[in-house]
């Protein structure tokens, strides 16, 4: 359903502080951008209002036509450092439940589940998992319902080298099949993307 | 409505996880049931007169107990953030949450509420009506301790701020309730009170859930 993003002219605002101004980007199917930017630039912010989570100071966020609601309703998945996993609940558990969220079922979360190599971690507690377990168990639920546009928060930080390589792939895949990434980050994608830096207010447009 | 009723489902067994707290709630309904006889006296002419009301009060307290964990919880780890992200409009994950803490917490309180009655010297006669009384209004319990929940997220002590913001709109039921109950064990008709008891129910059931997305879109943004 979503075939682009675009951000015309978007200022961010955070307590009363202007983060940034005139902030434009266009992004198509099979493309991704790296979001980079020093701490509290406004990285996260930005995602959180793509998803419509966070309210814009001015400019437009558009999905190509698509009605904002419906992109957000069906077409996009955000994963960050919150990632709403209860610590008390096993993984496979958790798995299913946002996996039937989001559109899927048990089946296409058990094949997230195997690709992410999480099977022999499904009956565990969340809390029993390590940081990359974990994250490894939030990004399952990218693959567990197919959703176009992956707004990405820092993906790859709890992440051993293996497995940073393997999301690479697992990302190269999903920009092969139309998908659209947005992923703020510190250290460079391990795909082929642009970049876009944003700065504050004083410096920039 | 698979997405409702999952979601149902996880709210329920997170309910029941997260401590045993619909037991901790039972718990603290007996406590104070248990409480009241002691500070009035023992004599059972006197504790007979009151207990239907204090069954009832013990009952509302009771309900405000798990309420403050309601929103809170998926505020701070994120999983409201994703709960929004769906074609369920976030009015319904409001209900289904609402709902979810009636069932785990509701039916419970409801089940003990003939007990504490009858305990303090009610007449074994009321437990069908008590029984029914406690099923409503915990159904109301829950649904205005919802907007008290979304409306405190983020503030610092927000369960006691949820007390304060929910305790004036528990007071129809409260009202209805315990008129409902000593209308009966004095043989007069009441049926209009626990209409209108059903009717305050359904009312925040319908316009509850309208209140708490808008609470929540707030806290979020």
């Amino acid at each position: 359903m979503i075939r682009s993003l675009e951000l015309r002219g978007v200022a961010l605002s955070r307590g009363g502080r202007l983060l940034f101004k005139g902030l434009s980007l266009s992004l198509g199917a099979g493309e991704a951008c790296a979001l980079t930017g020093a701490n509290g630039s406004g990285k996260t912010s930005l995602l959180r209002a793509v998803a419509g989570l966070a309210a814009i100071e001015a400019g437009e966020v558009g999905f190509g036509g698509v009605d904002p609601a419906d992109a957000r309703a069906g077409g996009l998945h955000l994963a960050g450092h919150q990632d709403g996993l209860k610590p008390a609940r096993t993984a496979r558990e958790e798995l299913e439940f946002w996996s039937v969220w989001s559109g899927g079922d048990a089946a296409s979360a058990a094949g997230a589940a195997e690709a992410l190599e999480l099977r022999p971690l499904l009956d565990l507690e969340v809390r029993r998992l390590s940081a990359g377990q974990r994250r490894r168990l939030a990004l399952a639920r990218l693959l567990a319902a197919p959703r176009p546009l992956w707004l990405l928060d820092e993906p790859l930080s709890p992440l051993d080298a293996a497995w940073r390589e393997r999301f690479g792939a697992m990302m190269q895949t999903h920009l092969a099949g139309g998908g659209l990434i947005l992923a703020a980050v510190h250290d460079p994608l391990p795909i082929a993307a642009r970049t876009l830096e944003i700065v504050g207010p004083e410096m920039g447009a | 409505m698979s997405r409702f009723s999952t979601l149902l489902a996880r709210e329920t067994a997170l309910a029941w996880g997260r401590g045993g707290g619909p037991m901790v709630s039972v718990g603290f309904y007996a406590g104070v049931a248990t409480l009241l006889p002691l500070a009035i006296g023992p004599e059972p002419a006197r504790l007979a007169a009151i207990a239907p009301g204090a069954a009832w009060v013990a009952l509302a307290l009771a309900s405000l107990l798990s309420l403050d964990r309601l929103f809170e919880r998926d505020y701070e780890d994120g999983a409201l953030d994703h709960l929004t992200l769906s074609p369920v409009p976030l009015e319904l994950t409001c209900a289904a949450k609402c709902f979810g803490q009636w069932l785990a917490t509701g039916a419970p309180l409801a089940l003990a509420a003939p007990v504490a009655a009858i305990a303090l010297g009610a007449p074994l006669s009321l437990t069908p009506l008590i029984l029914a009384c406690a099923l409503i209004g915990g159904l109301a319990f829950a649904f205005t301790g919802g907007i008290g929940a979304a409306l405190s997220l983020g503030a610092r002590r927000g369960g006691l701020l949820t007390a304060v913001i929910v305790l004036p709109l528990f007071t129809p039921p409260v009202i209805f309730g315990g008129g409902v109950l000593s209308a009966f064990l004095s043989g007069l008709p009441w049926t209009a009170g626990f209409v209108l008891l059903c009717a305050y129910a359904l009312a925040f059931v319908a316009l509850g859930p309208l209140f708490m997305a808008a609470a929540c879109r707030n806290a979020l943004s």
